[in-house]
């Protein structure tokens, strides 16, 4: 990956250094995001062809964004923002945004409208945009487990059964912080997926989540990293995992690990680009935004990843996996098949309340 | 020129030069005080130079940023920046009832003024993330009363009481005028589990989110735990290592060394491997019939996978403090020793092993100060029972970006780390450590 960068860059230079008959100034992004499958599936998406339209930009490729709030702080207070674009979660985004580190965007008038005339504002996912932020993918954390765990009369099929040992013997992996957790809890629990968040801002519905994640204690194996939940699926370590529905995808499609998918309660949330404020490449970043966020490129993502594209032009334009030839529709977490009882993440409920919870998880954990 | 005149004057060559007062000289006719005092500044200076790079460098990247990490602990800027007049407006308001309209009216003007500034000067957005530190949903009751501020006509109280039911709880209003000053106490009162109580006491947290001081009493326990392995562990084999033919005593440290050339990563992931329920240990000792399958040991994700990985990748700290001290321990002593009719464990007990004294203090110090600030394995291997308070702090400076409590928790480790040290010098002295 990133032996494939600098190669890139040294041909993306070298193009340069021919042409320098071109009008335009050679200009070089340097774009951060999670690393993994999912900058390949930009790289491959977005960036080269970009580039093989622009042959005066290079793109440079940083795989910070799991400390992209921290990285934003300190580049900005050091008066030296190198990053042109940042991949991000919106509540981060949010963060980002209250505290002036990021560029606000006028979605209309930055990003491009849909091939029917939509507005960018109008095509993109209800919700999804946000004041600094602009959509990319729509991606889901679901619950996975392996099939060979269980008799083959008594598979585990909703996210009740996460909860219910009983039925269902066996270590299971969360991720180590409240979100999601405590959505599941409360579901398992009885509460609509509707009014989750409402029960939530209360005490008693944050006692009753613990009390129901009390209930399955002994038999949690915490998870941080996003590659770790496959990992120990695979290993064998526990019999489910919770994880982020692209990550279960490799592993099950082109990794080939035996376990399935549970579309049941999947926690679903958005994730996509920022533009850091006092960069100094803003007009070519904004070239490149236009672009890579058009209906067809949010479309081509899909081909190398099971995330969803965030406009709702980008649906249809769905095909098949470039390498493996399987129809992505029936992994997109927005295919109506999956989509039947999503929970979607709110992300202003956890930046009120994600310092006391992450506290009251913490002293969980301890105890 | 003067060490050439001091040295002639030494060896009586000739008289020496004086002046009228009777004082030495130089053949110059400088008093000899005076040259000698300018030779011994020139070599003050050499020697100033010589380490100065160091020096810079030390202050630069070291001194000034911790200096800069504890400054952060108490810097408060967010309120007074955002709020001066509300803050002026609730200087007589006695905290107990929601403030009048002169209070609303200041905080509107604020507002306005704040609206003004350029996007990235606004200061409304980080008073949003500061008050919510101490108040769960006071970020959303800023940024949504700020969008909606210019529409607002007096009396302003309504209006902002209308926009978000925290305006009309004095608790807000107490946290805002407590943090209305430049320096705070507030990070290090959570850090060590404890919050303001509605008279501005300090007070211990809720019993569910107490956790900073259990995470360090555990750090420091885990941190003692790994030491004392590393010394079981590790003084046999430098002893065994002191004692051999100095070419296979380097052939062997190099296997002791060899850990320390491999990744953080590879060593604490190959950790994993052997130490999981479906791990290589596990699957031996099922097959071999000590455990049944269903009694698969518990060896990772949890305080012993975080020890036992820990120990190994600190050994080489403790034994090359002790191997390069016992080297040097002349053999006839515990020889002596027994030719006076000690018994083995005698001669060990009273005469070899005081000797490695300063060996074990240097290992034991290293390692533990190194254990306690450890992070990296922790996450990897900690579960939830593994963890330590570096895992907090980087959360804090990474995920949840309260770089004010992050400061204030790692300024409590070095300084706890000090005093142990402090401790560690007024039993043992510092000065026998020996590195090597």
């Amino acid at each position: 990956m990133k032996l494939k960068t600098v190669l890139m860059g040294a041909a993306g230079a070298m193009a340069l250094s021919v042409g320098t008959t071109s009008a335009q100034d050679p200009v070089s992004l340097t774009i951060v995001s999670w690393g993994g499958a999912y900058t390949t599936s930009q790289v491959r998406a977005y960036h080269d062809p970009y580039m093989a339209e622009n042959p005066h930009v290079t793109i440079i490729n940083d795989d910070g964004s799991a400390n992209a709030l921290a990285g934003l702080r300190a580049q900005s207070q050091a008066g030296n923002v190198t990053w042109d674009l940042v991949d991000m979660l919106p509540s981060d985004a949010q963060l980002a945004c209250d505290e002036g580190l990021i560029l606000e965007i006028d979605h209309d008038e930055m990003l491009a409208a849909a091939p029917d005339g939509t507005s960018a504002s109008e095509d993109f996912l209800p919700g999804s945009l946000g004041e600094c932020f602009i959509p990319q993918i729509v991606y889901s954390t679901v619950l996975t487990y392996r099939p060979g765990a269980f008799s083959d009369d008594a598979q585990p099929s909703s996210i009740a059964d996460l909860f219910d040992v009983e039925n269902f013997p066996g270590r299971r992996a969360l991720q180590d912080r409240p979100g999601t957790n405590l959505e599941w809890a409360l579901y398992a629990d009885g509460v609509d997926p509707d009014d989750i968040y409402e029960v939530l801002s209360t005490p008693e519905g944050v006692d009753r989540a613990f009390a129901k994640l009390d209930t399955i204690k002994e038999h949690i194996v915490f998870w941080t990293e996003g590659a770790q939940a496959p990992q120990l699926l695979a290993d064998g370590e526990v019999v489910m995992a919770t994880g982020y529905n692209g990550r279960m995808f490799d592993a099950i499609e082109v990794e080939g690990m035996d376990a399935d998918i549970i579309w049941d309660g999947q926690v679903v949330e958005w994730d996509g680009w920022v533009v850091p404020a006092g960069g100094s490449n803003i007009e070519a970043v904004m070239d490149y935004l236009y672009w890579a966020t058009d209906t067809q490129r949010l479309a081509d993502q899909a081909k190398y990843i099971s995330y969803g594209p965030a406009r709702a032009s980008s649906a249809p334009l769905v095909g098949e996996h470039a390498d493996l030839g399987i129809d992505m529709n029936q992994h997109m977490p927005t295919n109506p098949d999956n989509y039947f009882s999503p929970i979607i993440l709110d992300n202003d409920f956890w930046t009120d309340y994600g310092d006391e919870l992450r506290e009251r998880f913490a002293n969980w954990m301890l105890q | 020129m003067a060490q050439a005149d001091a040295r002639a004057l030494a060896n009586g060559a000739e008289p020496a030069p004086t002046d009228r007062a009777g004082r030495l000289q130089t053949a110059d006719g400088v008093p000899l005080k005076t040259a000698l005092r300018r030779a011994e500044r020139r070599r003050k200076i050499a020697a100033f130079l010589l380490v100065a790079p160091l020096l810079f460098f030390i202050l630069t990247f070291f001194v000034f940023p911790i200096a800069q990490m504890m400054w952060r602990s108490v810097d408060n800027p967010q309120v007074v920046r955002a709020l001066p007049q509300t803050l002026e407006a609730l200087q007589d308001w006695d905290g107990s009832d929601v403030p009048g309209e002169p209070v609303f009216a200041a905080l509107h003007a604020d507002m306005m003024a704040d609206l003004e500034r350029p996007r990235v000067a606004q200061a409304i957005g980080p008073l949003g993330i500061r008050l919510n530190y101490e108040l769960s949903a006071a970020r959303s009751a800023i940024s949504r009363t700020a969008r909606q501020v210019p529409n607002f006509e007096a009396p302003y109280r309504d209006a902002f009481m209308d926009s978000h039911r925290l305006w009309g709880d004095p608790a807000l209003w107490r946290i805002i005028k407590r943090e209305g000053r430049p320096l705070t106490s507030a990070y290090y009162v959570a850090a060590l589990d404890r919050e303001f109580d509605d008279q501005g006491n300090i007070v211990r947290r809720d019993e569910n989110r107490r956790i900073y001081v259990q995470l360090f009493i555990r750090t420091i326990l885990m941190s003692v735990a790994i030491t004392f392995l590393t010394f079981m562990l590790g003084f046999p084999i430098s002893y065994y290592l002191s004692i051999l033919p100095m070419r296979y005593a380097n052939l062997l440290m190099i296997c002791v060394l060899l850990p320390f050339w491999t990744s953080l990563l590879v060593r604490t992931s190959a950790w994993i491997v052997l130490l999981q329920q479906q791990g290589v240990i596990n699957t031996m000792l099922v097959q071999i019939g000590l455990i049944s399958d269903d009694g698969r040991l518990s060896m990772i994700y949890n305080m012993t996978g975080t020890i036992i990985a820990m120990t190994h990748i600190l050994l080489p700290f403790m034994v090359l403090p002790l191997y390069s001290v016992m080297r040097n321990i002349p053999p006839s002593y515990v020889r002596a020793a027994k030719s006076l009719g000690a018994t083995p464990w005698t001669a060990f007990r009273r005469i070899y092993f005081p000797q490695t004294l300063p060996g074990i203090g240097a290992g034991g110090v290293l390692v533990f100060i190194i254990s306690i600030g450890y992070y990296i394995t922790p996450a990897l291997v900690g579960g939830q029972s593994g963890r330590m308070i570096s895992n907090e702090i980087a959360r804090h400076m990474q995920q949840s970006l309260n770089w004010g409590l992050a400061a204030a928790l790692g300024t409590m480790l070095l300084i706890g780390v000090l005093v142990l040290y402090w401790v560690y010098n007024r039993l043992v002295g510092a000065d026998s450590l020996k590195l090597g």
